[in-house]
């Protein structure tokens, strides 16, 4: 079957696709966006999330022919993605002041909010960015979908406690952090996100 | 066929060195000039940008134009002779290019393992395991493939089972490995042991008389999975000399080729093995999975191959994590003083040896823990036997025994009435005391430091589920036990705090060759000097690569620094276990780069020598790309020393050598270092539904020198979650009756989730080792090693139960 949807802002079409194939399997193999993860393929850890309509799904158990017509974006697309909400709806985040955490106490899981990484510019989804400051990527493999996940829960939630930011990635595993400096860099890109809203 | 589009925004990281090349090859990642930071500074990882936008390319993520699908085809039974195989039908099925056994194999050599290379490539005519090998389908969409290896007819004769050591040990037992000639048979006392190591030092039963109290125990540590979550995965792609290049996830690049090359009957030249980005590893990817198999595939159709394991099949694809029976016995006079320890450790080593008999030397000459004890009667054993095959994982053969002595420890304080904490300090053992196998620590043991400093750190506060609700007693569900499924508000929890301190050793032991090698080059790029660090080092997550970017600024004062694919071309670094990687191939990066430093320095001499008497004179270093005194007076810029010259070495790096333990006395230098970690675990538990939830589970550790402070936090507490995990969660549970594996996925064997996670405050101590590069101490396992056994003293804190055995479950906590 063909299946037309967007990926990332593009128009895509996808075509010769078997009906047993996962949206994830499209995204991966016939799409060229290995970004998405395959670590259980059955909706277990997470490593796979995309937001389908805005909504965070794990993209190995959606059907391929379910997503026609619909709106995916992946971690590939995640920085244009936070981008256009910024430009949007500038700061966003906690114009009250009222945040979990303040961008002081923020500031000592940022390691080196200068550094560069590639010695290129490269844009960044603020929560990428908080990611690589809080050292909240190890191997890597499960960074992708805990990305898209966390991105989510700042666009609705803003100033999350320990306890939301728990809750809001259950569904994600990481073997390698002990999710510490994950929780860190989540509070770091509130914070940030706060900041920048009062400013 | 498949068909996979150009990517829109193609990755910098990935783009095809040559036509036909495939995508997501890795090639070199540069951290530029605005980088700086050597060792001591928490730098940021090199590959961090690539891995948060998703273009970071791990094997499982290859790509290449025609490119076939390889499918495994594994055993449904633990323990059968194959009658028959017919390939007739899946080869006939439409879009499937190759089906191979055993019969295919096309040289002499059909086997591999680390050690003892008693595992076929493909099961010959017998299978030992449920879910080893049979078969492999090459097809050109991975659906094909997996319908094609299930038309594969295989007819199985069952034959018994041996699953424990009763069964392996009992008269006229089936042997698993029939007429075994490897060079442990000669001391095992039955052909269904891989390996025996006693250590007998002092004389425990002699020492016993002077113990006023001594407890005995039997523990039960479960199975457990490295559950890395970047699968089992790799392409091989034949080349035109008849030879194959391989993309993989693995440990030790150099391990693999040695056991590749020989399968395949080809010379190891003509086996280009590339390191392809790796999704965890934990010892798990230390034995060779897909990589034999995908090679074969590609040498037999002419096409790239590319396999790809699913969660399922990784459960089958990987060795895990030994179960163990321990039996302990301890004495202590009636002022807290151990007298004499004897133990006894069975290990399932499944149905191949994989890593079982270092494992074993490992469990021996560790049993003891970080205790001084002179009088010891120790043995420990791995089976054979037709359950999964057990091998490396993060704490290799220490975990096991710190889960027995450790529970051991809390019940001699509660028998002499002492605190747990003060018993262990006053047995705690210190720097030159000697371990049961003779060999004296040498370098800083703050063993009683570290349980001082978990002590002494403030209780989280109680009941902090209650939240400050307008009566002041409404509750967040989420920080109690059984969490979201709000199964209590707080009736029935009570709390318990238990404490637990490991030893283990750092880098491979028993006079092991443990060597590492890494090629330097510094030359001048774009008028800045620029180094090129090249290993063969396997970055599985760890952050070596950050590590060695460090290592280079420091010794070559650059800032830019280049770090070259992991491959073959370039001499092994080991493997990346055993906590060895910093200390060993970070060493090999510091005498490369302090080798390139003398050429510079040299060629600065040459050109310069004769303007400033200090070249001839002074202490000279690189720093800030510029030569220097080490009173700081700059002599010249490095640009101007090495202008068009490219200074180019590759060398080998050792650490003292060890020697063997004695196979009758143990006795021997058998370990390069040792690493420590203490925990102090808080739980609280749901005793009506025998529910945990870990509140905190602080680590104190020695890390000798912090060369990235934040990523060792990482290690630590990674390490700490995954030993929380076999305290509370993780089994692979394998059916005692016919030895399958009954819950091989993620739905089935659980792994803790952020809300299972508590809060893991680390406290760095940094005592250097003189011994080795910085006086740094390998961090990764140490802290896996005390987590489980002080979770595990929090729930009997809590409870008042014995709980021999882990991973707990709730039926162990309410009795049912």
């Amino acid at each position: 079957m063909r299946v037309n949807f967007t990926v990332n802002g593009r128009q895509q079409e996808a075509d010769d696709v078997w009906e047993g194939e996962s949206l994830l399997y499209v995204l991966r193999e016939r799409m060229g966006l290995p970004g998405s993860k395959n670590a259980c393929e059955q909706g277990e850890c997470g490593s796979c999330t995309v937001r389908l309509d805005g909504v965070p799904v794990c993209a190995c158990l959606v059907a391929a022919g379910q997503v026609e017509g619909r709106e995916v974006v992946t971690v590939e697309g995640l920085a244009d993605y936070a981008k256009h909400r910024e430009d949007a709806h500038p700061g966003g985040g906690c114009a009250s002041g009222a945040c979990g955490t303040t961008l002081d106490s923020a500031k000592r899981w940022q390691a080196r909010p200068t550094d560069g990484q590639t010695g290129e510019a490269v844009e960044l989804a603020p929560i990428q960015q908080a990611f690589i400051d809080a050292g909240a990527v190890q191997c890597g493999f499960c960074t992708p979908g805990l990305l898209v996940a966390a991105d989510e829960l700042l666009e609705n939630t803003p100033s999350p406690s320990d306890q939301d930011i728990r809750e809001a990635l259950s569904g994600n595993l990481c073997r390698c952090t002990g999710y510490e400096k994950i929780l860190d860099a989540v509070r770091l890109a509130a914070a940030r996100q706060g900041e920048a809203a009062q400013s | 066929m498949t068909t996979r589009p150009e990517a829109t925004t193609r990755p910098a990281a990935t783009v095809p060195k040559a036509q036909n090349a495939p995508s997501g090859t890795p090639t070199e990642i540069t951290q530029g000039s605005p980088t700086k930071g050597g060792i001591g500074e928490s730098t940021l990882r090199p590959d961090g940008t690539l891995k948060v936008t998703g273009e970071f390319a791990y094997s499982s993520d290859m790509w290449h134009e025609d490119m076939l699908w390889g499918q495994t085809l594994r055993s449904t039974v633990a323990h059968a002779e194959i009658v028959s195989i017919d390939t007739s039908e899946a080869l006939a099925t439409s879009g499937v290019y190759a089906v191979m056994t055993y019969d295919d194999l096309p040289a002499e050599m059909k086997n591999y393992g680390l050690e003892i290379q008693d595992t076929p490539v493909f099961a010959n005519g017998k299978v030992r395991h449920h879910g080893e090998p049979v078969a492999i389908v090459a097809a050109d969409h991975p659906e094909t493939a997996r319908r094609a290896a299930a038309k594969i007819k295989i007819e199985y004769r069952e034959l018994p089972i041996v699953t424990d050591e009763a069964s392996a040990t009992a008269p006229g037992a089936v042997l698993v490995h029939e007429g075994r000639d490897d060079h442990h048979i000669g001391h095992v006392p039955h052909p269904n042991i891989v390996h025996r190591q006693p250590i007998i030092r002092g004389d425990a039963d002699e020492a016993a008389k002077r113990a006023d109290v001594i407890v005995t125990g039997e523990y039960v540590f479960g199975m457990q999975d490295q559950a890395f979550l970047g699968p089992e995965s790799g392409l091989a792609v034949p080349s035109e000399d008849g030879g194959v290049e391989l993309y993989v996830a693995t440990q030790w690049l150099h391990s693999d080729l040695g056991q590749i090359a020989p399968v395949l009957g080809l010379p190891e030249d003509k086996v280009r093995m590339t390191l392809s980005g790796v999704g965890g590893a934990f010892g798990g990817r230390e034995d060779i999975s897909m990589q034999i198999h995908a090679c074969l595939l590609a040498l037999r159709t002419g096409k790239p191959v590319k396999i790809v394991y699913n969660r399922f099949e990784s459960f089958f694809g990987h060795v895990h994590r030994h179960p163990a029976k321990l039996h302990y016995e301890h004495g202590a006079t009636k002022d807290g003083k151990l007298t004499h320890m004897k133990c006894r450790i069975v290990l399932d080593g499944g149905a191949y040896a994989s890593a079982s008999p270092a494992v074993v030397g490992n469990a021996s000459s560790l049993s003891v823990g970080p205790y001084k004890i002179e009088d010891v009667d120790i043995e420990a054993i791995a089976l054979y036997t037709n359950n999964p095959p057990c091998g490396a994982m993060r704490g290799f053969g220490a975990v096991q025994a710190c889960f027995a002595y450790e529970a051991q420890m809390d019940k001699l304080a509660a028998k002499l009435d002492m605190d747990p904490v003060e018993f262990r300090q006053l047995n705690a053992m210190e720097q030159g005391t000697l371990l049961p196998t003779g060999q004296p620590c040498d370098s800083p043991a703050p063993v009683a430091e570290l349980l001082r400093r978990v002590k002494a750190r403030p209780l989280p506060p109680e009941q902090e589920w209650l939240t400050a609700g307008a009566d002041g007693t409404s509750v967040d569900v989420r920080a109690l036990p059984g969490g979201l499924s709000n199964t209590t508000h707080g009736e029935g929890v009570v709390r318990g705090v238990g404490y637990a301190v490991g030893l283990k050793n750092v880098g491979f032991s028993e006079g092991f060759d443990d060597y590492s090698t890494a090629r330097v080059r510094m030359e001048v790029i774009n008028g800045e000097p620029v180094a090129t660090v090249h290993t063969a080092m396997a970055e599985v997550g760890q952050g070596g690569v950050t590590v060695h970017a460090q290592i280079a600024r420091t010794e070559l004062g650059v800032n830019q620094v280049t770090i070259h694919p992991a491959d073959t071309r370039v001499g092994s670094a080991g493997s990346t276990s055993a906590s060895r990687q910093t200390y060993v191939t970070g060493g090999a990066v510091k005498n490369s780069c302090e080798a390139v430093r003398e050429k510079v320095l040299e060629l600065g001499r040459t050109k310069f020598g004769t303007y400033h008497p200090a070249w001839a004179t002074a202490e000279l270093l690189l720093e800030g790309g510029k030569v220097v005194t080490d009173g700081g007076e700059v002599l010249a810029d490095l640009a101007d020393v090495l202008e068009d010259e490219a200074i180019d070495i590759e060398l080998e790096w050792r650490h003292r050598p060890t020697e063997a333990f004695d196979l009758r006395t143990g006795q021997g230098n058998g370990h390069v270092q040792y690493s420590f970690a203490a925990h102090r675990a808080v739980v609280e538990v749901d005793t009506e539904l025998g529910l945990v939830k870990v509140i905190e589970l602080a680590c104190a550790q020695d890390v000798g020198k912090a060369l990235n402070p934040l990523s060792v936090l990482g290690q630590i507490q990674g390490g700490t979650l995954q030993g929380m995990g076999v305290a509370v969660m993780e089994e692979i549970i394998v059916d005692p009756q016919t030895a399958k594996v009954r819950n091989p996925s993620f739905t089935d064997y659980l792994l803790p989730t952020i809300l299972d996670t508590p809060t893991i405050p680390v406290d760095v101590l940094e005592l250097a080792d003189e011994h080795a590069p910085y006086g740094l101490r390998g961090i990764g396992e140490a802290p896996t090693l005390s987590s489980t056994p002080a979770v595990l003293a929090a729930i009997r804190n809590a409870t008042g139960l014995e709980l021999n055995r882990t991973p707990v479950r709730p039926e162990h906590l309410t009795a049912t």
